[in-house]
């Protein structure tokens, strides 16, 4: 037998902040998939890239990399369930890796609290995790509750896949690699037109305007009801998330226009599928539901939820 | 935000794509090439590629739905006009989405140039409030989006998971390194509250 992989486990901000059943769910999987989580002490915000990679380039790398030194002292990889922690702590270590001058520039702040980047560990999204290290094989073994006959769109979102010449993760016009990874749950997959649009909250949009990147949003929406509409929109990005989940609610308010989707990230669609209660993980507590004082639609995503 | 422009209004620092009913054509004799060169340096070093295909702007769901134009942006920048990329409040409706950058036939990485731009419009003061304060949010609790009320804690109660996450939330150390390396780099300088507003 292979030794057990473990990784640190990379929480950012959003998951444990605000979508903790994110966090959750990620331990029950990979806990079922025989892949460790290890705590990761002391990491900050990746930071956002949006934010501090418009800001100061050379602040966000060493940020990012004081990170990054927290699992090179521990010898294990990092995985992150987000997006955005992805592609701050993934693109800082392949930036400080090929771009020597950026390297010294950010070690030289790194000695100021007596840490060094060395370059010695790897960025995994949870998704790198669950496709290439469990395999589809594995995931559809823990497959009890397949989603037989639930109609799931897709966000995939942006900073997994792209720069696609960089990220050489999957083909960002045609990707294939997350939806088998959703389709594992049984679920039918639903393509809409705007499927890899951007959800509109990254690069500090949300922060500057939230009306303009709830209009990204608001497409997406529109473009999936064109195409006969989901029980379910899962992505693998908790801001993402936020802005889907949350900003449903948020249209309403804006543009008055009611919108119900249930939104899942892939670690709480896998949860599911493997045979864990929504309580298990708190899939009750996503923010739409907090706001709006409603629950997910159960009986359109086939779960059946007795003792509620 | 209403980026409609304001003619008379001389406060108004963004500059706005306008007909020449309502401003003058800007005079370009010999492009400077200063701008460009700070742009190189600044994460962007493929802009001189451009051809100006517009294939970035076609591609842009930011330029769908708003006056935010990333070849247009690019070419000012080429032709040196600097003021113009910098104070434009445009320039913050890009989501680094990074389509631009992934069919951009002259990889001259579009999201990256206009990152590059962004740093330089910081550099010379030109930010906007909520990003400044989501800046100083990372140095207070080393989290932009941080664990702030006992709802936060509440909600992970009752999802399963401890209060307090390992991350800077639990480890004050952590902030504290934080703030030591926006000192070293002039971060904390850069996102501080300003006397004049
Ligand atoms: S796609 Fe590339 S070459 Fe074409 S206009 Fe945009 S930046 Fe220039
Ligand atoms: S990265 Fe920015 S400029 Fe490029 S397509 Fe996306 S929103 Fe537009």
């Amino acid at each position: 037998m292979a030794k057990k992989k473990s990784f640190y486990h990379f929480l950012g901000c959003i998951i444990p902040h605000r979508y903790p059943s994110v966090e959750k769910a990620a331990k029950l999987v990979f806990n079922d998939l025989g892949i460790d989580l290890l705590d990761m002490d002391g990491a900050t915000c990746c930071p956002a890239p949006g934010v501090f990679g418009s800001f100061d380039r050379v602040t966000w790398a060493t940020i990012a990399a004081r990170n990054l030194t927290i699992a090179e002292a521990g010898g294990h990889p990092i995985v992150t369930g987000c997006n955005g922690c992805f592609a701050s702590l993934w693109d800082a270590n392949y930036e400080l890796k090929h771009d020597h001058e950026l390297r010294d520039k950010v070690n030289e702040n790194l000695a100021e609290i007596g840490r060094e980047f060395k370059g010695t560990i790897e960025v995994w999204h949870y998704v790198d995790a669950l496709y290439q290290l469990a395999g589809l094989e594995k995931i559809r073994d823990q497959v009890t509750r397949p989603f037989t006959g639930v109609r799931m769109a897709l966000h995939p979102g942006c900073h997994w896949m792209r720069p696609k010449i960089i990220k050489q993760k999957d083909d960002s016009e045609r990707p294939h690699i997350f939806r088998e990874l959703c389709e594992t749950s049984g679920a039918e997959y639903v393509p809409y037109k705007d499927e890899l649009i951007c959800c509109g909250a990254g690069g500090a949009v949300r922060t500057a305007d939230v009306k303009i990147a709830l209009e990204f949003t608001k497409q997406k929406f529109d473009s999936l009801i064109a195409a006969g509409g989901a029980d379910m929109i899962i992505t693998p990005c908790p801001f993402c998330e936020l802005q889907l989940d949350a900003g449903q609610v948020e249209i309403q308010k804006y543009f008055e226009q009611e919108y119900k989707f249930d939104i899942l990230h892939v670690v709480e669609l896998l949860a599911l599928a493997f045979g864990h209660e929504p309580d298990e993980f708190g899939l009750a507590t996503h923010l739409q539901y907090m706001q709006r004082k409603s629950e997910p639609a159960w009986e359109n995503l086939g779960i059946k939820v007795g003792e509620h | 935000m209403d980026l409609r422009p304001k003619i008379n209004d001389t406060s108004c620092r963004c500059v706005i794509l306008t007909s020449i009913d309502e401003k003058p054509a800007i005079e370009i004799d010999v492009p400077d090439d200063s701008f460009v060169q700070m742009i190189k340096k600044t994460g962007g070093p493929n802009i001189q590629n451009c051809f100006q295909c517009g294939t970035c702007s076609g591609s842009c769901p930011a330029g769908a739905r708003t006056n935010y134009l990333v070849r247009g942006i690019i070419r000012k920048a080429l032709l040196g006009l600097k003021q113009q990329c910098i104070s434009a409040k445009e320039l913050w409706y890009c989501t680094t989405c990074y389509t631009c950058t992934d069919r951009c036939p002259q990889d001259v990485k579009p999201t990256d140039v206009i990152k590059a731009i962004r740093n330089i419009a910081v550099a010379e003061g030109y930010m906007l409030e909520p990003h400044q304060k989501t800046a100083q949010k990372v140095l207070e609790a080393g989290h932009a989006v941080p664990l702030d009320k006992d709802s936060w804690q509440d909600l992970r109660e009752k999802v399963g998971v401890e209060r307090i996450p390992p991350n800077a939330s639990r480890y004050a150390e952590a902030i504290e390194e934080i703030r030591k390396i926006a000192k070293k780099t002039g971060f904390d300088k850069l996102v501080e509250d300003k006397e004049e507003k």
